[in-house]
């Protein structure tokens, strides 16, 4: 047991410390170090030079264009891109459909949209959820029925977040009505071009249009687009879920949260001193970190278990429900932090044109459109009661 | 970076299982924590034949250099078996400090004898005043002639009944609460003036208080520098501290290995009791924080086997005050899913409960850690 780095990982970390420095773009910066969804341009443009480097997905296979990084390496990166406040590339692509299509697609579908996804050529988006189908995922109802060398698509997804930009969808669809629900669902990649898809906006309760809604009217989809057998498509699903559960605890950027809290108490008036002086807030500040410790800590476990090729059990199911718990306490005390600067919220202004009234301290703009958001952190990736779910079954037996 | 035990240290691990699979029964725990001892002393005769109590000293002084990482792997253990003998007390707390700050004719004359398990020790650094601070010490030692006298009280001293030295810490110096001027002096247990008053505590464990009436020792008892000895005390404490969250892990896995069990067996309304989610939900949010405090343990050894500073200091608040709170929580539920079960004596839930009740107080509690991580931010 060991937790220092070697000279080489140190040599690593500057070298991903430097670029960081001289490649961010600063606008990108700005919105992501405030919890501001960065727009789309500008995350493509990040995306395109974390590609040149070679580091658009350090978890992918080599010789598909990950980076062949060790677990240290691949943690001192997350670090890296946390402190310097660089946001990730959009998951749907690289951390979802990405592993799916490398690890059960054809040779075609490898071809095609790998490379289009490190290019940021595609925008992925994900058809999950129906208006009946949230926690009881595998009940969904959109079904596709074969014709030909085609599937016919009818039904409706729901809580699709960036379908709006999305030029691809992955699917998740009923090939199989008459059996057990797991076992008749079939996951296919579908132009959003395609006739018969309409996307319907959800304006969010942050004013901001980040969800929607995706209709299916005999849309024709080739059979060619299906990932692997059809009607084992759950397979598929819950494999990409647990990806997504490992890279939904956002460690990083919550300690660059922490920090910049640390930085507001300390500006902040209050009583004739500074806000840090307040020590119930400090109090719960401190809390936070040290479930932050904890729970880096128990990521580093898990990586270390990664790299040693063992199996992962429920640990991704922990890490979504603790890092999601933080993320919302963080960005409540980042709210309480602003007193009643709180309450001011323009999102249009906090979005696009930030400052153009000049009123308020600049930090102020940002934590509350990132505090309503995150209220979606324990519902999404699968709710935390269905975590709790998971664990109980798969760890605890009960 | 690893997090993965050597083969050395998988047959460390081994060993204590072995040990405690074979001594520490929940019945035998209970018979031996109600006997006028408190523990065993055939017990401490294999742990020292086993060579654990020499595994934390250095080579030099006649140990088997283990580190931090191996203490952490038998308090583990010992924490699973709620383990009585004073182990804390003798290696981690007395032993460490000779071992610190001792001079060699000290060293010579005490670790080897503790190495053997001849020897016990206790560390009194608390007064009834001082609560968790190291540095508030009333005890004082006056020089007179050759030597000090000693005038105080120190409270609370685990195993100070059934130690053969105790070391204290009293006041050369300085104003009550100054870091600098407090000394540490090793004293027999049946010198003149020592008062020993040994009480149980909830743990089923033993500690003292311990009244000093004009001590005199000589200056062979000045253990380290004169008025100098706070960031020694506030080491070793952080080093014991990080093996006492150790202990906490291995008893809260414990505690939820019986309280899942019991999950799976209780039945009522005709279904096992594990069957409702409400339950379920509750027993993963304790599986959840003994995965935390075991990440946390992992960490604060792992950096206890680093260079000792600040950020060391940080771990072991930030580990302390996340296992305090997970040691109550877990504690409590373990006692509320067994229902009235849990209540009973004769059942051994109630006794991790009541081990990581004080585990929480031990070395400062919750509160105060978190009160130090911060001023250390």
């Amino acid at each position: 047991m060991d937790l220092s780095f070697t000279d080489e990982e140190l040599a690593f970390q500057a070298e991903v410390r430097t670029f960081l420095e001289k490649n961010l773009p600063a606008d990108v910066k700005d919105c992501y170090s405030r919890g501001i969804h960065v727009p789309k341009e500008g995350q493509e443009r990040w995306q395109k030079i974390l590609n040149d480097q070679g580091w658009l997905a350090p978890n992918w296979p080599v010789e598909y264009g990950g980076t062949g990084w060790s677990a240290a390496q691949k943690y001192i990166f997350a670090q890296e891109m946390g402190r310097a406040a660089a946001p990730p590339p959009v998951p749907f692509g690289v951390s979802m459909v990405g592993p799916v299509i490398y690890t059960f697609g054809t040779q075609d579908q490898k071809d095609y949209y790998l490379p289009r996804i490190l290019k940021s050529e595609d925008w992925w988006c994900q058809g999950y959820s129906e208006p009946g189908s949230g926690s009881d995922l595998a009940s969904l109802k959109t079904s596709a029925v074969r014709d030909g060398d085609d599937y016919i698509v009818n039904g409706q997804k729901i809580w699709t977040t960036f379908a709006q930009y999305a030029n691809l969808i992955f699917c998740l669809v009923r090939t199989n009505p008459d059996v057990k629900a797991q076992e008749g669902i079939s996951f296919l990649l579908i132009d959003m071009e395609t006739p018969g898809i309409t996307v319907k906006p959800i304006i969010g309760l942050d004013v901001e249009h980040t969800l929607n809604e995706v209709f299916f009217d005999d849309v024709r989809v080739p059979v060619a687009n299906r990932i692997g057998e059809e009607n084992k498509g759950w397979t598929y699903a819950k494999f990409l879920l647990g990806n997504e559960r490992t890279s939904i605890a956002r460690i990083a950027e919550s300690k660059l949260r922490c920090e910049h809290l640390r930085a507001i108490a300390a500006t902040e008036k209050m009583n004739g001193g500074l806000l840090q002086d307040d020590t119930d807030f400090m109090r719960k500040l401190t809390r936070i970190e040290v479930d932050l410790m904890a729970l880096e800590y128990t990521e580093l476990r898990m990586l270390s278990k990664i790299s040693r090729g063992e199996t992962l059990g429920a640990e991704p199911s922990l890490l979504k429900i603790k890092g999601s718990e933080i993320q919302q306490r963080l960005t409540e005390l980042l709210v309480e932090s602003l007193g009643m600067y709180g309450a001011a919220y323009e999102a249009l202004e906090v979005r696009g044109r930030r400052n153009d009234k000049n009123f308020a301290p600049d930090y102020a703009h940002g934590p509350m459109a990132e505090h309503l958001y995150l209220r979606a952190a324990t519902v999404y990736g699968g709710s935390n009661e269905i975590q709790r779910n998971i664990i109980s079954k798969m760890v605890l037996g009960l | 970076m690893d997090f993965e035990l050597s083969e050395e240290q998988v047959l460390l691990k081994d060993s204590i299982d072995r040990f405690v699979l074979d001594n520490y029964g929940a019945e035998d725990r209970l018979k031996l924590s109600q006997s006028e001892l408190g523990f065993s002393r055939d017990h401490w005769k294999i742990m020292a034949e086993l060579g654990w109590l020499g595994m934390a000293f250095s080579e030099d002084v006649g140990g088997f250099g283990g580190g931090a990482v191996e203490t952490m792997i038998m308090m583990e253990n010992m924490g699973r078996g709620l383990v009585l003998e004073p182990f804390v007390s003798t290696v981690l707390l007395g032993g460490a400090l000779i071992a610190e700050v001792g001079t060699d004719a000290q060293i010579e004359a005490i670790i080897p004898a503790v190495i053997e398990g001849n020897m016990m020790l206790a560390f009194g650094y608390a007064e009834a005043q001082s609560r968790f601070n190291l540095n508030d010490v009333e005890t004082t030692a006056t020089k007179s002639g050759d030597g000090y006298v000693l005038n105080g009280t120190k409270a609370v001293v685990y195993h100070g009944g059934t130690a053969d030295k105790i070391i204290v810490s009293a006041r050369t110096g300085g104003a009550s609460r100054d870091k600098d001027g407090i000394s540490l002096f090793i004293v027999d247990s049946n010198a003149a003036g020592v008062d020993i008053r040994s009480y149980a505590t909830v743990d089923g464990q033993r500690a003292a208080d311990i009244r000093m009436e004009n001590v005199s020792v000589g200056t062979d008892a000045l253990l380290g520098d004169e008025s100098a000895a706070a960031p020694a005390i506030e080491k070793i404490i952080d080093q014991a501290t990080g093996a006492l969250c150790a202990e906490a892990v291995g008893a809260m896995s414990a505690a939820n290995e019986l309280t899942n069990e019991y999950l799976k067996t209780r039945k009522q309304f005709g279904v096992p009791i594990g069957k409702f989610q409400v339950l379920q939900h509750r027993m993963v949010d304790m599986y959840m924080e003994a995965e935390q405090s075991k990440s946390m343990s992992d960490m604060v050894a792992m950096k206890l086997d680093m260079a000792y500073e600040d950020d060391t200091r940080k771990a072991v608040s930030a580990a302390k005050a996340q296992i305090g709170n997970a040691a109550k929580f877990v504690g409590q539920q373990s006692i509320q899913l067994h229902g009235g079960m849990g209540m009973t004596d004769e059942y051994s839930i109630g006794h991790y409960f009541k081990r990581l009740t004080t585990i929480e107080m031990l070395f400062g509690n919750t509160d105060f850690h978190l009160n130090r991580f911060s001023n250390l931010s």
